[in-house]
């Protein structure tokens, strides 16, 4: 569906990428993971197409269509908007009412019924909990009927119980067949959980499964410093060396 | 008879606040008022939630400018002060766009020194038509046939672009990264935008002043966000009380014999009060103590 070839791009103060090459396939449910500035947001615009290439190419199967689901910390929650007008806005390409029609509206009540937002549509986006705010935009996402959703840290500031309801919804949605990118810093809450990981640091460290690429040497060389990986009921969990990391420097 | 005198004083009162209907001046005049209130009310509502209250008093400024260096060079005022509008407002845009600066520097710097160019023209070449106060300030008197089919043709193509593109331009206004990367011509909506408000500021400024649009285009604006949570009633509210201020204040403007740019603002002023009040005691009756994030 998408595919990078050394993708390099930068803003003006050196690489934030460098030679980066990646495949979306369809039917994929894929973790970015890296360190704060090691480009994973700028590697979701990439794909997206919202940055430009320095030197390589982004090349996006003709016609796909894309959602993307920001952080919630982008948005602007004093914004007059509904539920509903948030998810309905979608639907702007082209020639639209400006009102939702009623086949719209029945739209609209089945995605957020399937997201467990029903009875929801009149209420302020900012009169929600934490993990309804984070559906909604996923709603709206799929409003668009998006084959492939990006979301940037859908994980943020969400509590463990939020954050796996969130797990579970991108989970039941990509086994519906959604394509879905994700970016995110949560190595054990979430990317652990994800089938396929890249690592990313300016460049790709590893793209695997977690088994593949949640290891000490390409998580070292990710983030800069010596981690752990410890088996704990079936799971792998990771653990950094803070100690590790002061004796060598320190050395 | 107390009751006969009181129905006499009443009656006195309706002729008094009829009276300035005979003159066509002044009907063209509430007319204009009512007509620019409703539409710098729903103009208002997007420059208010993308933060650029400041740019309808930075565009009027630069528009005089405007108005200025098209009666030197011997154009028509009004088309050479809305290509200068235009201008103002796109560079602006491009600034943003280009340039790590926050669109209130950006709009600080060009439409102020478009201003001082124009004052300059107008200190070496002198004032090219209507009098600088009428301009400034705004004045009744000064409504012209010309200004009401310009307020009526602004208000009409200003309906049609929000009607055609109401979801672009609420998409852009709410989530411009989202909605570029979902397929919004976001720098097409946005430069339409520009444009649609230097008309507006341009069409209002005979009956606002230049240094009264600003209140024009944010106070209905800012009293419709504390009215509703949904974005469709902000735009139906703030054109209702951007067209009720220009009514009252007009009419106010003539019986106080005070300018009707101040008098339409004190009117919206009026309406921020109350909508001020009755929204804190509607919050504290609700229980709302406000939402962290």
């Amino acid at each position: 569906m998408i595919e990078t070839v050394g993708l390099c791009v930068d803003y003006g103060a050196g690489d934030v990428l460098t030679d980066v090459d990646l495949t979306v396939t369809k039917g994929d449910l894929l973790g970015i993971v890296g360190p704060s500035g090691s480009g994973k947001s700028t590697l979701l615009k990439a794909l997206l197409g919202s940055v430009d290439a320095r030197l390589g190419t982004v090349t996006r199967r003709d016609g796909l269509s894309v959602g993307l689901v920001p952080q919630v910390e982008q948005i602007d929650w004093s914004f007059p908007v509904t539920v509903a007008e948030c998810v309905g806005m979608a639907r702007a390409r082209g020639w639209r009412t400006p009102w939702i029609t009623k086949a719209e509206r029945v739209e609209i009540d089945d995605v957020l019924d399937r997201l467990g937002l029903k009875g929801l549509g009149k209420r302020h986006i900012r009169d929600l909990s934490g993990g309804q705010q984070q559906r909604v935009f996923l709603a709206r996402a799929l409003f668009t009927d998006a084959e492939v959703i990006f979301l940037d840290e859908p994980t943020s500031g969400l509590d463990v119980r939020t954050r796996h309801e969130v797990l579970h919804l991108l989970d039941e949605l990509n086994q519906q067949g959604l394509t879905i990118v994700l970016t995110t810093h949560d190595l054990n809450g979430i990317a652990a959980h994800l089938p396929r990981i890249v690592c990313l640091n300016t460049r790709v460290i590893g793209v695997g499964s977690p088994e593949e690429v949640l290891v000490p040497e390409v998580l070292e060389q990710t983030y800069g410093s010596p981690m752990h990986i410890l088996e704990h009921g079936g799971m792998r969990v990771v653990v950094d060396s803070p100690l590790q990391l002061v004796e060598d420097q320190g050395a | 008879m107390l009751a006969a005198a009181s129905g006499s004083a009443t009656g006195m009162l309706g002729v008094d606040l009829l009276r300035p209907f005979e003159f066509e001046f002044f009907r063209n005049g509430v007319f204009v008022a009512t007509l620019a209130g409703a539409l710098c009310g729903v103009v208002g509502c997007y420059v208010v939630l993308r933060n650029m209250s400041y740019i309808g008093h930075g565009l009027s400024h630069a528009i005089f400018g405007g108005y200025a260096v098209a009666g030197l060079i011997g154009i028509n005022l009004f088309l050479g002060a809305g290509a200068w509008g235009v201008l103002t407002a796109l560079t602006i845009g491009a600034i943003v766009r280009r340039r790590p600066i926050g669109s209130d520097a950006a709009i600080g710097v060009v439409t102020t020194s478009a201003f001082a160019f124009g004052l300059a023209v107008i200190q070496i070449y002198g004032s090219p038509g209507r009098n600088a106060d009428a301009l400034l300030f705004g004045n009744v008197l000064g409504v012209t046939w010309a200004d009401v089919w310009l307020i009526v043709g602004v208000s009409i193509g200003a309906l049609a672009f929000i009607f055609v593109a109401y979801r672009q331009l609420l998409f852009t206004t709410f989530d411009a990264e989202v909605a570029r990367a979902t397929g919004v011509r976001t720098t097409l909506i946005d430069g339409l935008l520009m444009v649609l408000l230097s008309a507006t500021v341009l069409a209002t400024m005979n009956v606002m002043g230049v240094t009264l649009i600003a209140a024009n285009l944010v106070v209905p604006a800012v009293v419709a966000r504390m009215l509703t949570d949904s974005f469709a009633r902000m735009l139906l509210y703030a054109g209702v009380i951007g067209a009720v201020s220009g009514f009252v204040g007009m009419n106010a403007s003539y019986h106080l014999d005070v300018a009707s740019g101040p008098t339409i603002v004190l009117t919206a002023a009026v309406f921020f009060i109350l909508a001020f009040v009755a929204g804190g005691s509607f919050r504290r009756r609700a229980g709302v103590v406000g939402h962290a994030h």
